[in-house]
């Protein structure tokens, strides 16, 4: 397998899956920062989160037509508009959803995933009722397309470059608020003791519903990033959940920081594999490995404290 | 055993009305090819019993029983494929005597792992087996390491998701997406015709009702007993000298073996068995008719599948946007509205209208009406 390829080729090689697995990773860090958001703070179970961040993504195709009718000119900045708006329109639906369902079940994970498998059905046939079944592509402007030459056997697509610029950014907007702003601290204190943060004069069920609505919103900027990576459609939402499920418990779930870390290690390790193995072995042999290690360490790799 | 009775009253009228709906009035109203529907509903049923032991007794979530109803539904495959694919019958073949889709994946000798299924008792041995084997690595695995509750979920579908992809991507060794198709005969006996289908109909039923006999059984014993005490109190049996993790095993087993047997009808009632009886989306579903029944319920499951798959059927039929709006609602409103389902209600509104007016016809003394105590609703 590794024989035929010199060792400068098996460099470049190597450096070329590493950038293509950047782009997993953050489509990957995106996805699970705000499920871990979710699971890992409120301990809630949103099977629904890749229907939230593929509303990301039709916001962004809805938007990106926009522009190509209305506003030709204004065409290459649109991506930001529609990421925005993705955000605003899953945060939305995010904290609609966390009031009339997720309210009543906090105590009851096993009937949350239930019920959020049960909400991932209906708003997968909305969509496919609304936008049709069939998969949409986004035209992406001109500066996003095509890739930069680093050294001669090296390419880097631009996107790629973006969208990881844009998680980095994300993580830290997320780490910022989660950690110094005063919001962050609620919640933070809601999340370790909720009765004593009531009695002390926060607003639980206010704090609750904007988390939920937060780590929904990041899934709907990740949808906008992942119209760079993968075809639109009613059911491509599926095809992440149980990769970002088993992201968010690798890295620990209570922990950012562990999200991190497993986000990179799965995503590194699959796209590197997947150059030398076929596309569905590497992907069963990375999750096969994640598995045997949860089966041996079961809290994940950066685990604040022991689950159950 | 706890109890001086196999089964309470309403047990025996669940029993009996289950016999009857399925040994008489089904086969005399329903054409061959309804009854073979009821049969396809009834081998999800097996499943669903298997869960009411591990989930509603043991509070074990499963989320991917389709890996065993996969692995018991293979087993029988490719023992069929291997029957269907004699030497007379694949002479156009380039290497006639191995199943079509190795043949045209370019494979010119039977795989290893296929060969013991050329015989009848080896396969029926494996439909047991090796999802016996499989749960109790997977098992013993999580619940020795204490891991529970909802990691042990997200698991058990990420191993459902491991094995559709595994399945789907070694399409010369298991058919690939389209899985193991054109099966013909059960030892020379044609299962396609109808008169074998209503016969495997019969089968079916037999086999079901002892595996609802033997969950029964089950329940009624102290390892019953013990199951629900963990689902309610997990450390107090531990303290109590119990070896939780063997209780908790024994049950992911047993629902295993239970979801195996049902995959193994299936293949011989529908004539096929592809990958997507195998991945998340029919496991999560085949939790849902348990759900619908009533989790602690074994009748219940049974009548929370029929019922369920009856509407998915004529829902799809008449107006099939309506369906998914449907199966998410049914989900979210069993969760929220009714997590006891059909069982809950039967014992909350239809039980004591019965109880008293047994009661008011004859004085009955006392008040041990021979309930088990065990039947209350679990926690989650």
């Amino acid at each position: 397998m590794f024989g035929d390829y010199s060792l400068g080729d098996l460099g470049a090689i190597l450096a070329m899956q590493g950038f293509a697995g950047l782009i997993l990773f953050s489509v990957y860090v995106l996805m699970a920062l705000g499920l871990a958001i979710i699971f890992g703070q409120m301990g809630v179970i949103n099977m629904a989160h890749g229907e939230f961040m593929i509303l990301g993504a039709y916001v962004t195709w809805m938007t990106s037509s926009a522009f190509q009718q209305y506003l030709p000119s204004l065409f290459p900045g649109y991506f930001f508009v529609a990421m925005t708006l993705a955000f605003i329109a899953s945060g939305a639906l995010g904290m609609l959803v966390e009031w009339a369902l997720i309210r009543h079940l906090y105590k009851r994970p096993l009937d949350t995933l239930l019920a959020t498998w049960g909400l991932s059905l209906i708003l997968q046939q909305a969509y496919r009722s609304v936008f049709g079944a069939r998969e949409v592509g986004v035209e992406l402007p001109d500066w996003m397309m095509g890739s930069w030459q680093a050294t001669d056997s090296i390419q880097i697509p631009i996107n790629g470059m973006f969208v990881m610029a844009l998680t980095i950014l994300i993580t830290i907007a997320v780490a910022y608020v989660l950690f110094w702003s005063r919001w962050g601290r609620q919640v933070r204190a809601v999340v370790q003791n909720r009765v004593m943060a009531g009695a002390v004069g926060i607003n639980t069920e206010k704090v609750d519903c904007l988390t939920f609505g937060l780590g929904c919103g990041i899934a709907g900027i990740a949808g906008s990033a992942f119209t760079m990576i993968g075809s639109t459609g009613p059911t491509a939402g599926q095809l992440y959940i149980v990769d970002t499920f088993l992201v968010v418990v690798f890295g620990g779930a209570a922990s950012l920081l562990g999200t991190i870390a497993s986000a990179f290690t799965i995503s590194q390790t699959q796209s590197t594999l997947e150059f030398f193995l076929s596309g569905s072995m590497a992907k069963v042999i990375t999750l096969l490995a994640i598995v045997a290690i949860l089966m041996m360490r079961p809290q994940g790799l950066f685990a604040l404290k022991v689950r159950k | 055993m706890i109890n001086s009775r196999f089964f309470n009253r309403s047990e025996l009228i669940g029993f009996v009305s289950l016999l009857l709906l399925l040994l008489i009035i089904l086969p005399l109203t329903l054409d061959v090819f309804r009854l073979n529907l009821v049969a396809k509903y009834l081998t999800y049923a097996f499943v669903a019993i298997g869960l009411v032991l591990c989930w509603g007794y043991g509070g074990i979530l499963s989320l991917g029983q389709g890996v065993f109803f996969g692995l018991g539904g293979y087993c029988m495959a490719m023992y069929l494929k291997l029957e269907a694919s004699s030497v007379e019958n694949t002479k156009i073949q380039s290497t006639p005597g191995i199943p079509d889709f190795m043949d045209w994946n370019q494979i010119t000798q039977l795989p290893a792992f296929w060969k013991p299924f050329h015989s009848f008792p080896i396969t029926i041995l494996a439909i047991i087996v090796v999802p016996a084997i499989f749960a109790f690595i997977i098992g013993a695995a999580m619940f020795k390491r204490r891991v529970g509750g909802v990691y042990f979920a997200i698991i058990t579908q990420a191993i459902a998701a491991i094995l559709t992809i595994l399945i789907v991507g070694q399409q010369g060794y298991t058919g690939g997406i389209n899985g193991i198709t054109d099966l013909r005969t059960l030892h020379g006996w044609d299962i396609r015709t109808d008169h074998a289908k209503f016969i495997l109909y019969f089968v079916e039923v037999v086999l079901l009702f002892g595996c609802i006999l033997l969950a029964q059984f089950i329940r009624l014993t102290k390892l019953g007993r013990i199951l629900v005490a963990m689902r309610e109190q997990e450390d107090r049996v531990r303290f109590s000298g119990y070896s939780v993790a063997n209780f908790k095993i024994f049950a992911f087993c047993m629902a295993a073996i239970f979801a195996a047997i049902g995959g193994a009808m299936f293949t011989l009632e529908v004539g096929f068995m592809s990958p997507s009886f195998v991945g998340i989306v029919p496991s999560i579903e085949m939790v849902i008719y348990t759900a619908v029944g009533g989790r602690v319920s074994i009748f219940g499951a049974v009548y929370g599948t029929l019922l369920v798959n009856f509407a998915k059927t004529s829902l799809s039929e008449s107006f099939p946007q309506l369906w998914l709006f449907g199966l998410g609602a049914l989900f979210i409103a069993v969760v929220l509205a009714f997590p006891n389902g059909l069982s809950g209600i039967w014992q909350d509104h239809v039980q004591p209208r019965i109880d008293r007016l047994l009661a008011s016809r004859k004085k009955s003394g006392n008040g041990w009406t021979g309930n088990s105590v065990a039947d209350g609703a679990p926690a989650e």
